[in-house]
């Protein structure tokens, strides 16, 4: 099953590293991971997608608790939650294209943020799905590059991660 | 007062009480050991190879429950180390090490002797630190020592760069420390461990099975109490020996690969399992699958909640310091009413004394060849019991751990997790200068000791009068072993030519050699060793039968009852 992974850890040098060299190390699968500093800035919040059987996330939420930065560990789709997803897309933009570039766009609630001739960038936020549905959308042929975040995650209400 | 980060680093090794550091200097640590040259008050043990140094360390800790040290210069220095690291990991053992590093401004530039410590020792210590500024320095190693002694053990890195320990800053030991990110738990969960009480007490056929984690927290007394109070059956792992009396008639012996028949059965067959500081390894259990096709409860006590349900689910999972939980397991079974199943437990020992009845650790002393068993027993006999045994890592190691009977914890120093060879004459060190008074054994075979010989050096330096008892038999043995099983008998590189003539080699350091050749001379010869040389390092090479295996046995892949016997063969 897939899982999202929430991490409070302390922003060292470093702290990366021991994430993701848990994750190898273990054999642990990593379909995404994303990490940034939180407005405490001697934290990091990171998240990160796994897949894998019950058991198998448990010893992943284990073994990221036993980190000595790691502050608190989360498995977010316990329950009520949110994900979020960035993407930026650089399509060719030119001829008929240019309007249905534009429409698609419109459609998904992504938007145009650079502007060429002969070519679109386009942001498009959401879950993995909903960005995945979009790439499916358009012509492929089109695409000249897309750049993804990766997910992250927030749960919904009073589900609050913090020290 | 500024005191400089070498002046430091010394004045926290002092406030930790540390007796002794384990090293060998280089460019990176010149400043400390200018440092180290100006103090009095621990005393640094030069070896020949920085991975003695750590070995050393670490057995300083297995064996006396204080910190073993090291320090070692930057890059070859810390690549020579990371095997005792990774050793000391696997076994978690409690130690600091301390790694010289380029100047800050070099770090990244492929400077001389550079390597990226923190990431090559990173997936084998507890924790790492670079000091990248001098008025971290004292509370980074107030940490380490924290960290490597709280919670599970191991071992904590700190890297320093060179610049940094000639830096100057203001100096002070922080009293106490707490890191918000760090809180290992101590109690146990009281409702699980009402709920273990419970199961114990209902118990009709059960197990105690004890790991290292009872060495480690010192929990053994708790455990004799405990066992002794119910009347269980006892096992321990390789790594937990010494955690329960080996001479006590409720002990049923080493389980897992090389374990005995009645301890495996016992394992395989009962209804309640008590896991104390065990981790379910596959060494220990052999195949999963074939473990669980028993139906049985598993309480398992352990400090680190992620050897918890690894590898066999467990139905009362209890994170705790182990004395703490044995503590108040104890408590709650004084204070209840109930009493375990005197009539089921009777029935259970009658079947395992059945078991007993096989007697898998049997084997045959002929007139002419050495058999490995014998001089373990003739050892144990001769040390009364009460040395302190190191081991390397093959048949011979298997065989210490069956044939020599120990009754306390802490004397029984091996690399049970990484399988380390070399660890052996270094860890009869680190043991030596943990318990000055002691005896002395490192159990060894010819190919294991050449892995760390040098320090023969040290231990002449040092005056260390190890006993090596080194079982050869001119072949890497457990690998033959393996061989014959299951390769055909083609020996594939496991011959050990060329052996050097042990007896000068030895003297040719300055210590007193040995060959005995004939089962007659074993004991005598034994016996002069510690008596006679009582205050020598002895290296007595006993030539033994090439053909001798280790039984019973467990093959990889296989069911703890689906035992090899050595008189099935
Ligand atoms: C550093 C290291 N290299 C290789 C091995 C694999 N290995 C395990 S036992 C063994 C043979 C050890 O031979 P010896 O020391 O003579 O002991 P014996 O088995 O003959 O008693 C080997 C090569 C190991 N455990 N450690």
């Amino acid at each position: 099953m897939r899982h999202i992974i929430s991490i409070l850890i302390e922003n060292e040098a470093g702290a990366l590293s021991r994430v993701s060299g848990l994750f190898s190390a273990r054999a642990f699968n990593i379909e995404s991971l994303t990490v940034a500093p939180t407005e405490d800035a001697s934290l990091s919040r990171m998240t990160i997608v796994s897949t894998g059987s019950d058991d198998v996330i448990e010893q992943i939420t284990k073994q990221l608790n036993k980190l000595i930065d790691v502050v608190k560990v989360v498995d977010l789709s316990e329950a009520a939650h949110i994900e979020r997803e960035l993407m930026l897309v650089k399509v060719r933009a030119t001829g008929k294209d240019r309007e249905e570039m534009k429409r698609i766009a419109d459609i998904f609630r992504g938007r145009i943020i650079d502007v060429t001739d002969s070519s679109y960038v386009i942001e498009l936020t959401g879950n993995g799905a909903k960005l995945d549905a979009f790439l499916d959308a358009i012509d492929r042929t089109l695409i000249l590059e897309t750049v993804r975040t990766g997910v992250s995650g927030i749960g919904r209400g009073d589900r609050i991660l913090k020290v | 007062m500024q005191l400089t980060g070498a002046e430091i680093l010394i004045r926290c090794l002092q406030e930790e009480k540390v007796e002794y550091v384990f090293g060998y200097p280089g460019g990176s640590v010149l400043y400390i050991y200018d440092e180290l040259f100006k103090q009095d008050k621990f005393k640094h043990i030069l070896v020949r190879h920085e991975q003695a140094a750590v070995h050393a360390a670490d057995a300083y800790s297995r064996s006396s429950n204080k910190i073993g040290v090291c320090i070692v210069t930057s890059g070859p220095g810390v690549t020579n180390a990371v095997t005792g690291i990774a050793t000391a990991h696997m076994d978690s053992s409690p130690m600091v090490i301390i790694s010289g590093q380029v100047p800050t401004h070099y770090i990244g530039q492929d400077a001389f002797q550079e390597c990226d410590t923190v990431g090559i020792t990173r997936p084998c210590v507890k924790h790492n630190f670079l000091v990248k500024d001098v008025r971290d320095l004292a509370v980074t190693l107030k940490k380490a020592f924290y960290i490597a002694k709280t919670g599970r053990p191991g071992p904590v890195l700190v890297d320093i760069p060179k610049d940094i320990t000639n830096q100057k800053c203001e100096f002070e030991y922080p009293k106490t420390i707490s890191m918000r990110s760090y809180n290992p738990v101590v109690k146990g969960h009281s409702g699980q461990i009402k709920k273990a009480v419970q199961l114990l007490l209902e118990a009709k056929r059960p197990v105690i099975y004890t790991g290292g984690g009872v060495i480690l927290s010192d929990a053994a007394e708790r455990l004799i109490q405990l066992a002794q109070g119910l009347g269980f059956p006892v096992t321990n792992t390789l790594m937990g020996l010494g955690g329960y009396p080996a001479t006590d008639k409720q002990f049923v012996g080493m389980l897992g690969m090389h374990g005995t028949y009645e301890a495996n059965m016992a394992m395989q067959h009962c209804d309640v399992l008590l896991a104390i500081g065990a981790r379910f390894d596959d060494r220990v259990i052999g195949n999963p699958v074939h473990f669980g096709e028993v139906a049985r409860k598993i309480i398992h006590i352990d400090i680190d909640p992620s050897s918890i349900s690894k590898r066999v689910k467990v139905d009362v999972p209890i994170v705790g310091n182990l004395p703490d939980v044995l503590d108040e397991l104890q408590k709650l079974l004084d204070a209840s009413t109930g009493n375990p199943d005197a009539k089921a437990l009777a029935q259970w020992w009658k079947q395992i004394d059945e078991w007993r009845g096989k007697k898998s650790l049997k084997y045959k002393q002929g007139k002419e060849l050495i058999m490995p068993q014998y001089v373990v027993e003739k050892l144990y006999e001769v040390t009364g019991g009460d040395a302190f045994v190191t081991s390397d890592v093959g048949q011979h190691q298997m065989w210490a751990a069956q044939y020599y009977k120990f009754d306390k914890p802490r004397r029984w120093i091996n690399s049970g997790g990484l399988g380390t060879m070399g660890v052996g004459l270094p860890y009869a060190m680190g043991v030596r200068f943990a318990n000055p008074k002691a005896t002395v054994a490192c159990i060894t075979g010819e190919a294991s000791i050449q892995m760390n010989i040098q320090e023969l050096s040290t231990a002449k330096q040092f005056r260390l009068p190890i006993k090596i008892i080194n079982l050869n038999n001119r072949y890497l043995g457990m690998v033959r072993q393996w061989q014959q099983m299951f390769h055909g008998n083609r020996y594939s590189e496991s011959y050990v030519d060329a052996l050097p003539d042990f007896v000068k080699l030895a003297e040719s350091y300055g210590h007193v050699g040995m060959r005995i050749e004939r089962p007659a001379d074993v004991e005598p010869a034994l016996r002069e060793a510690f008596t006679k040389h009582k205050n020598d390092l002895v290296f007595m090479d006993f030539l033994t039968d090439q053909t001798a295996n280790v039984y019973p046995m467990v093959a990889a892949g296989k069911g703890l009852s689906e035992m090899i016997l050595a008189e099935e063969l």
